[in-house]
């Protein structure tokens, strides 16, 4: 695909976004994101940590209390006519009409945007059902669905035009492991055809798997955002030990300042020491010193799981 | 938007696309009608709509059945309105025809309004409780546009329900009863197929009079996101403005609500027509539209869509 026009110009950009509801609760909080084009954005966050209020603010279903909000370089909600059928979404999981079949819900889906040749309906509806792999399923109720396929059939409807992005929330709930497995494809490919996705998810490693750029969110902030390496690589590795005398070890490593110590049978973990200035060459030696067997001994690398957790505070926090 | 803007988004469109299928089409000036039959369709197609079309084409057929049973073909006379029963029914058994304005006087004050406050509550508010409304709105499908879309769907469903009843009961008079010449309410007598023509007239100013009722219930149903709670609060309104309406010492209020001039379709069964009344109605129903349209619409237009 050549590069558009607006290349420059982030696909997603928020400013200051802010919503407090009726009632006083703050569920986003000055809120600044940008997602570049052509990235597969891996938006991160605990239940209730803001997500689905951001992604509704962004497609102009929820008006901001403060800040701004702008779709492929264009404000929401004022542009809202010309910006969302360019966009694709699935939010908060599907909605269907029980009593239509899949094909005569995505018509009327399609329907809904002005922008939808109605010479091409069915061509399109044919295309999406294909590409979620619903076709045989097409013509019975939607309320007979399973939530894998209703799941598919919303998906379906974010494919009915060309979008140029795809926000999907939480796209791989409720489907089995081949199902999530065909979202990742689905996902890949559609970015390989130039589309900027957006996907929020509460599952570390499906966002470690397809994203290139990542953002955290927890209590409403925004906590970190960048490229999945560069926040990954951020994270502080884990002092790796193995050895047969994991007690001993285990004991000399806390006396030199090692911090969440655990022990598995022969496999000795912990936080290497923060002070600055410390080798961790002279842990090895004081190991050795203390008559310490070491088997292995070394760092490994941070994972965005680990990232994750530093950032949000959440998860297990063993006392060292 | 303008045609300028409009062209102009084409031609970034086009700039942006791929190919020639990919192209955002510009919106053509009847954008509205393509989810207006959409809206009319999905209406229709609840087995919900289904089932109350159905049980308003039931009703003739008890009211034609009873009549029949009670009456062993004696001449009821000339009531007209009032007396014991729904008007007109003294007279179905000398011209089935009757049998229309009595169905339409004996449905006009609950069964039909209820039927459309079930409709128009469920409208907004069903789709918001179901969660497709999200889908709607970001398809695009704008606030306003789906707000018209579904009135006008609303005011072509007040008209078929009306039309259900009017059919139904113009078969089962013709089968049960013996049609012909219809003596009018001022004695003067028209061939049947000029009281064909008022019946469907009468069919149209039922039909207009529940356009006020079909308002209030899309801006209740524009209030809640539970469907089943503005059902039954629109149903509720209803309850409580017929009774308000039947409680004499109320009447200083009773010209302002909508049913005050519900039965004057049956001035439209008088030769030369006293408009007054009905087009007083029209008038009435008007504002009940544009008010609590407008009501709707600004609830609609900025409301937080968080189901």
């Amino acid at each position: 695909m050549d590069a558009p026009p607006t290349a420059g110009e982030p696909a997603v950009e928020a400013r200051g976004l802010s919503k407090r509801f009726r009632g006083g609760q703050l569920a986003v909080d000055g809120l600044d994101l940008r997602v570049p084009r052509g990235s597969v954005f891996g938006f991160l966050g605990p239940n209730g940590s803001g997500k689905t209020t951001t992604i509704r603010m962004l497609l102009g279903l929820v008006t901001p209390t403060d800040g701004s909000a702008a779709l492929l370089g264009r404000p929401m909600p004022a542009d809202a006519r010309r910006v969302l059928p360019k966009v694709g979404a699935l939010i908060e999981g599907p909605a269907l009409y029980g009593f239509l079949s899949g094909r005569d819900n995505l018509a009327r889906f399609d329907a809904a945007d002005p922008t939808a040749d109605p010479a091409t309906r069915r061509a399109r509806i044919d295309a999406a059902l294909d590409r979620v792999g619903l076709g045989a399923a097409a013509r019975k109720h939607a309320r007979t669905y399973s939530l894998g396929m209703k799941q598919r059939l919303g998906l379906a409807v974010a494919l009915l035009q060309p979008r140029e992005l795809l926000i999907l929330d939480e796209p791989t709930n409720g489907l089995d492991p081949q199902g999530m497995r065909e979202m990742r494809t689905l996902v890949r490919e559609l970015a390989g055809d130039g589309t900027t996705v957006f996907l929020s998810s509460h599952l570390l490693d499906e966002v470690e798997q397809v994203c290139t750029h990542t953002a955290v969110m927890a209590r409403g902030r925004l906590l970190a955002q960048g490229p999945v390496a560069e926040l990954a690589a951020g994270a502080r590795g884990r002092l790796v030990v193995t050895t047969p005398d994991a007690g001993d070890a285990a004991s000399v490593l806390k006396e030199h300042g090692v911090t969440a110590l655990s022990t598995e049978g022969d496999r000795v973990t912990g936080d290497p020491p923060t002070e600055p200035g410390t080798d961790l060459a002279d842990l090895n030696a004081a190991l050795v010193h203390a008559g310490v067997r070491v088997r292995s001994f070394g760092v490994e690398n941070g994972s965005l799981e680990d990232a994750f957790v530093a950032l949000t505070g959440e998860g297990f926090d063993v006392a060292g | 938007m303008s045609p300028a803007d409009g062209a102009a988004s084409a031609v970034r469109a086009e700039a942006a696309a791929s190919g020639p299928g990919t192209a955002v089409r510009r919106p053509s000036p009847l954008w509205t009608l393509s989810l207006f039959r959409s809206e009319l369709t999905v209406t229709l197609r609840r087995w919900r709509t289904l089932a109350l079309l159905g049980i308003l084409a039931v009703l003739p057929v008890l009211i034609g059945i009873a009549v029949k049973i009670e009456t062993g073909g004696g001449d009821g006379g000339g009531g007209g309105d009032g007396g014991e029963g729904p008007a007109f029914i003294n007279q179905i058994t000398n011209n089935g025809l009757f049998l229309v304005f009595t169905a339409l006087a004996a449905t006009l004050p609950f069964f039909l309004p209820m039927t459309v406050g079930v409709v128009a509550g469920d409208a907004v508010a069903g789709e918001a409780s179901a969660g497709t409304l999200r889908y709607l709105l970001v398809a695009p499908a704008g606030r306003t546009r789906l707000l018209l879309a579904k009135f006008a769907a609303l005011l072509v469903f007040c008209l078929l329900a009306t039309l259900v009843v009017a059919l139904s009961a113009v078969l089962v008079g013709a089968a049960l009863f013996p049609l012909g010449d219809i003596t009018l309410l001022s004695g003067v007598t028209v061939p049947l197929s000029e009281g064909l023509l008022r019946a469907l007239a009468i069919a149209v100013a039922v039909a207009v009079s529940l356009v006020g009722l079909a308002a209030l219930g899309l801006f209740v149903s524009t209030l809640t996101g539970s469907g089943i709670a503005a059902m039954s609060a629109t149903v509720g309104l209803l309850i409580t403005v017929q009774i308000v309406g039947a409680i004499p010492q109320l009447d200083v209020v009773h010209p302002y609500l909508f049913p005050y001039h519900w039965m004057s379709f049956a001035d439209l069964l008088r030769a030369p027509v006293p408009w007054g009344d009905i087009l007083a109605n029209a008038g009435l129903q008007g504002v009940y539209a544009a008010v609590f349209g407008s009501a709707a619409w600004a609830r609609f237009t900025t409301r937080d869509i968080t189901s």
